[in-house]
């Protein structure tokens, strides 16, 4: 599954790097590292996570389409 | 009439993360003709902030950053192809393989590129990067992955920064060579430069400023080092060459638009001006390409390479294709961009170079967390967090409201601290470009009036 965050509306409360540790870290204070593509068993926490995000930064493309990589 | 608009051709040319977002948003809002995607690099759109971060730390590949869709976008690729002009009478788009693909309405979201090495024999030295596209975030993190002996980055802007932050925490040795007099200047003014200069010290870069490299050495074909303005020479396996980025705007040339190295100017809503000063009705321009008057920065043309202006701007501009006058909108966005590096969450809202005072309004750059803002003829442009973006929201709104300079605290502690100058300095003496170009004029700052003899 494919990820972006906006990171200019990401404000560092780390709710996503909780829920789906794998996926989302915290680089240093408040600087989010994340992994544009995530391993299919990850899709659960990610969803949780998108959906915890207070700032609703977090974008997921759950299914391949017709066109994608 | 506003039928019309839903149906017909569109053709973007631009397949990043402009036109992927304009060709979502022009279905989103009921266009039912045919769109056709037309992009110079092979990959589907994908996303380019992670290639200076998590592609150079190794944690991610280079491949791996496809953009996620908001929605199926139903259009034609052609990928791998580039522009090569536009004929605005018959509204056809010139491809390089030839063919002519007509459009009712056109986005020109072309982006730019990176800024390459002057001299080209040097820059085509194995060892000698830029950093802008998959190919080249792939290719320099193997050789991080090698572990070269030293690295060199040319241009010490937000870029540069982020490529010698990468290397330092790969444990990797760095030299950052910078025109200008401290690193993040052209951006941030140099009151904040100051401290990233502390910043790549203490974590160990070799920083040189107020120098230029004046040649790359090489011996059989690979990069050996290179030779500095002030008699030094460095040795050096990796050299990445971080000097800002070129418009891709050269395929318009002929075409009549009003398009040059500063962009392709375009009105409030995101239609093209042509060379007369007269707006387009069919062609839309959007992203780091665009150059547009924002109110907020007294009407001035400016061209942001931001990720979020690109989103909204294309937002704006796909709107605009598909209704009719009235209905449209304006991109009236308050510029913002993000930036980590040594260990620091940098944000920014409004043109901190649109400038002549700056504050620490608030918490202190010993524990470098703090908010400083800028201000313009007493009232507030920008503002920059290091590790407080919670805070930035607060001086957006200041911003949009022309709130005055220096602002109110935002707590109950107020700032004990005074306005000095911005000191944005001029861009000539950088080597890295800058990422937002005022390209209107301020006639009290940068206009001389010469009077001509006879």
């Amino acid at each position: 599954m494919k990820i972006v965050v906006d990171l200019n509306r990401c404000q560092g409360y780390a709710q996503c790097a909780f829920l789906a540790p794998q996926v989302f870290e915290l680089h240093g204070e408040e600087a989010l590292l994340y992994t544009p593509l995530a391993p299919e068993n990850e899709r659960e926490r990610v969803r949780r996570a998108a959906a915890a995000c207070p700032v609703q930064a977090i974008l997921v493309e759950e299914e391949a389409g017709p066109d994608a990589r | 009439m506003p039928d019309d608009l839903k149906s017909g051709r569109i053709v973007i040319v631009g397949a990043s993360l402009a036109g992927l977002r304009a060709a979502e948003t022009l279905r989103d809002e009921g266009f039912i003709g045919e769109l056709t995607m037309v992009g110079d690099e092979r990959r589907l759109p994908y996303d380019r902030p992670p290639l200076s971060k998590q592609v150079l730390l190794g944690r991610v590949r280079a491949e791996e950053t496809t953009l996620p869709r908001r929605r199926e976008v139903d259009a034609k690729w052609k990928l791998g192809v580039r522009a090569t002009g536009v004929d605005p009478i018959a509204r056809h788009l010139l491809l390089a393989d030839g063919e002519q693909l007509p459009y009712d309405r056109l986005l020109i979201a072309t982006g730019t590129r990176a800024r390459p090495w002057p001299n080209a024999e040097e820059g085509a030295l194995d060892g000698v990067f830029t950093l802008r596209t998959t190919e080249d975030a792939a290719g320099l993190a193997e050789r991080l992955d090698a572990g070269p002996r030293r690295v060199l980055v040319i241009g010490a802007g937000f870029t540069g920064s982020e490529i010698a932050s990468a290397c330092r925490e790969r444990g990797l040795e760095v030299t950052v060579a910078e025109r200008g007099p401290a690193p993040l200047v052209g951006a941030l003014g140099k009151s904040f430069a100051t401290l990233a200069a502390k910043l790549q010290l203490a974590h160990g870069v070799d920083l040189r400023c107020g120098v230029t490299v004046t040649a790359l050495n090489g011996s059989d074909g690979r990069l050996t080092g290179a030779e500095l303005s002030d008699g030094t020479r460095i040795e050096a396996d990796v050299a990445v060459v971080a000097l800002g980025a070129v418009r891709n705007t050269e395929w318009l040339a002929e075409t009549g638009l009003a398009a040059g190295p500063r962009g392709v100017a375009c009105d409030a809503g995101c239609r093209a001006f042509n060379m007369y000063g007269i707006v387009t009705d069919d062609v839309f321009v959007a992203g780091d390409v665009a150059r547009f008057p924002h109110p907020l920065f007294e009407y001035q043309l400016i061209s942001l390479e931001h990720w979020g202006n690109a989103v909204a701007q294309a937002e704006v501009a796909a709107h605009n294709m598909v209704n009719p006058g009235p209905l449209r909108r304006p991109h009236l966005a308050v510029p913002a961009f993000w930036s980590s590096q040594f260990g620091l969450n940098i944000k920014s809202v409004g043109v901190p170079t649109f400038s002549d005072q700056v504050v620490l309004a608030q918490g202190s750059l010993e524990e470098r967390r703090f908010v400083a803002v800028y201000g313009y003829r007493g009232r507030v442009t920008a503002a920059v967090s290091v590790n407080r973006a919670k805070w930035l929201p607060y001086y957006e709104r200041l911003i949009q409201t022309a709130a005055p300079f220096p602002p109110e605290p935002a707590t109950v502690e107020p700032s004990t601290h005074t306005p000095v100058p911005s000191d944005v300095p001029d861009p000539k003496v950088l080597s890295h470009g800058p990422t937002v170009a005022l390209t209107g004029h301020l006639p009290d700052l940068r206009l001389t009036l010469r009077h001509w003899g006879g």
